[in-house]
């Protein structure tokens, strides 16, 4: 039986992680057939049928779609679920949402956050923050995974041309109301996907200071990153949290300032290639997983830093 | 409106976890342990929309082997005002707790059933979207701020590209952030009295529930060590690094 992928996307595109979980999908099994359950998500189903990894498109539609709630997304997937071995997502919350709702409906053990596919029932997670990695077999008929987007290449964007189908939209679940989406837009790259991050945590000392990090990722071309202390400070807004139960980000520089290193801040990071780490405690934890570390005033390093930037002929964006 | 809460015992979140050699599990022997940080969250939650006059009992949950009882007897002493503890042994999947919470639900009939978003052991995520489903409830997952509105609860929840706001009628699921509030101490005085608060105390298998797990867990190790960096002794030394060493910028 094939596997059933579900779609992330605003109705107007794909979101990007649909992409990394086209490719656990299909380490899972070739046969990978996504749905996309939307409201006027036309365009988002055809770059969905262009992904050469997906066989074939289920497009759902209808007004209460709109908003993508799981009240209203579960019941479609469980229908659409006999035909098929393997329900994934990615575990964003958009997954981590969803997925249960479906998974206890089907009467099958979730299997969360996998960061790699052994064979089609084993799975590799990470558990206790990461610092743990637990091989999990499933037992179940039907296997409901989610994905940690990081963890798996995004899939070719083009070439593909799988046939959609058009899907009978359920009923809607009427005690859920859409009210409002405040989303933080911005120019710079989005911090999960980032190829450099740029983190400030409580050492920035105010939300001003927090600007010294701005300038440091407009330079770099660098997504903004934070650990939970800053984010509870008020020093910068929630999605640019890193961590346990923030994001998760694996870049290939990631510059941690001010940052002592919380095991839940390590979580969201520690994978990242080349961790880089300015802060003025010799002794803090963010030190043992850096490969380059300053032990230095950050608001001294940071100006010295730019201009150090500035005198190189190229950076890499 | 009554709400139920539901807590979990995990190792304290300052632990440095450890892996036991034979690749069964993590160590957990003479290890300290506490509530799962966010169930304090959902806890004070409560217990601040009772005080406010919008909630007549907080009633405490908890699922799990004998010492479980303590995170529920923290529970009383922060406010709640019963307690009940499901006596079950070993590893306990999402799947069957959120089984085991809907029997609860079914003799208690909450308005309201709030947990942590996620338990910093296993870190699944799973619990409460299970029990919405298994109930058909509307659930409020990661939620950073909760209003009770008669009967409806605006909630704010945390998500990737921001905040997003719902509004769900009761009976409901909420799940909560850590953002959600600071949970409070429990005094001295409110201690010696949460000893004197009931805990029920239920076995499992008088249910009528198969709780066994549907996964096997096949190992568990560490995870792939890094290597020992080293500490650069200026601001230009880290540039050169990164341009010539690591070639990263």
């Amino acid at each position: 039986m094939a596997v059933l992928l579900i779609a992330e996307h605003n109705n107007k595109e794909l979101r990007p992680f649909t992409l990394n979980a086209a490719t656990a999908a299909s380490q899972i099994d070739k046969d990978v057939h996504a749905v996309i359950i939307g409201q006027n998500s036309a365009e988002a189903a055809k770059q969905l049928s262009e992904l050469p990894v997906v066989k074939k498109v289920l497009s759902v539609e209808a007004a209460h779609y709109e908003n993508f709630t799981a009240e209203n997304f579960a019941p479609v997937i469980i229908k659409l679920a006999e035909n098929y071995s393997h329900i994934v997502c990615s575990a964003n919350t958009f997954g981590k949402n969803l997925m249960p709702r479906i998974a206890a409906h089907l009467d099958t053990s979730q299997v969360s956050d996998i960061i790699k596919v052994i064979s089609p029932d084993t799975f590799l997670r990470p558990i206790y923050a990461g610092n743990a990695f637990a091989t999990i077999k499933s037992n179940d008929a039907k296997k409901c995974v989610t994905i940690r987007p990081t963890s798996f290449d995004p899939c070719d964007s083009s070439g593909g041309s799988a046939p959609i189908e058009k899907v009978e939209a359920s009923e809607e679940f009427s005690n859920t109301k859409f009210v409002k989406r405040e989303e933080i837009k911005s120019d710079r790259p989005e911090l999960g996907t980032a190829r450099i991050v740029v983190s400030g945590g409580r050492g920035m000392q105010s939300g001003d200071n927090f600007k010294l990090i701005t300038k440091v990722a407009d330079k770099l071309g660098a997504a903004i990153g934070a650990s939970r202390a800053a984010v509870d400070a008020g020093y910068i807004s929630n999605d640019h949290q890193v961590g346990q139960t923030g994001k998760v980000v694996v870049p290939d520089l990631y510059i941690a300032i001010g940052i002592s290193g919380a095991i839940q801040h390590l979580a969201g990071m520690k994978e990242s290639k080349i961790i880089v780490a300015i802060n003025k405690d010799g002794e803090a934890p963010i030190f043992s997983v850096a490969d380059y570390g300053l032990e230095a005033d950050l608001f001294e390093a940071i100006p010295q830093f730019m201009e150090e930037l500035n005198k190189l002929n190229t950076i890499q964006k | 409106m009554k709400i139920l809460v539901a807590v979990k015992r995990v190792i304290d979140y300052n632990v440095q976890i450890r892996v036991k050699e034979d690749g069964t599990g993590v160590v957990t022997d003479n290890v300290k342990m506490s509530t799962n940080p966010p169930d304090d969250n959902a806890i004070e939650e409560a217990v601040k929309i009772k005080e406010a006059g919008k909630a007549t009992e907080v009633v405490a949950v908890t699922v799990g082997e004998e010492k479980a009882q303590e995170t529920v007897r923290k529970a009383l002493a922060v406010g709640a005002d019963r307690g009940i503890h499901i006596k079950v042994d070993g590893i306990l999947e999402p799947l069957a707790v959120s089984k085991i919470l809907q029997k609860v639900v079914d003799k208690e009939k909450p308005d309201l059933v709030f947990m942590g978003k996620q338990a910093i052991d296993d870190d699944c995520n799973q619990t409460g979207q299970m029990l919405s489903a298994l109930l058909n409830w509307p659930q409020a997952t990661f939620a950073s701020k909760v209003e009770v509105k008669d009967n409806k609860l605006e909630v704010t929840r945390e998500i990737d590209e921001g905040l997003e706001t719902i509004e769900i009628n009761v009976p409901a699921i909420v799940t909560c952030d850590l953002r959600l509030n600071e949970p409070r101490y429990a005094s001295l005085p409110n201690i010696m009295k949460a000893k004197k608060k009931p805990i029920e105390e239920i076995v499992a298998s008088d249910l009528g529930i198969d709780v066994s797990p549907r996964l096997e867990q096949l190992k568990v190790e560490e995870p792939p060590k890094r290597k020992a960096g080293i500490k650069v002794a200026n601001v230009a030394e880290l540039v050169q690094k990164l341009k010539n060493e690591a070639k990263v910028i």
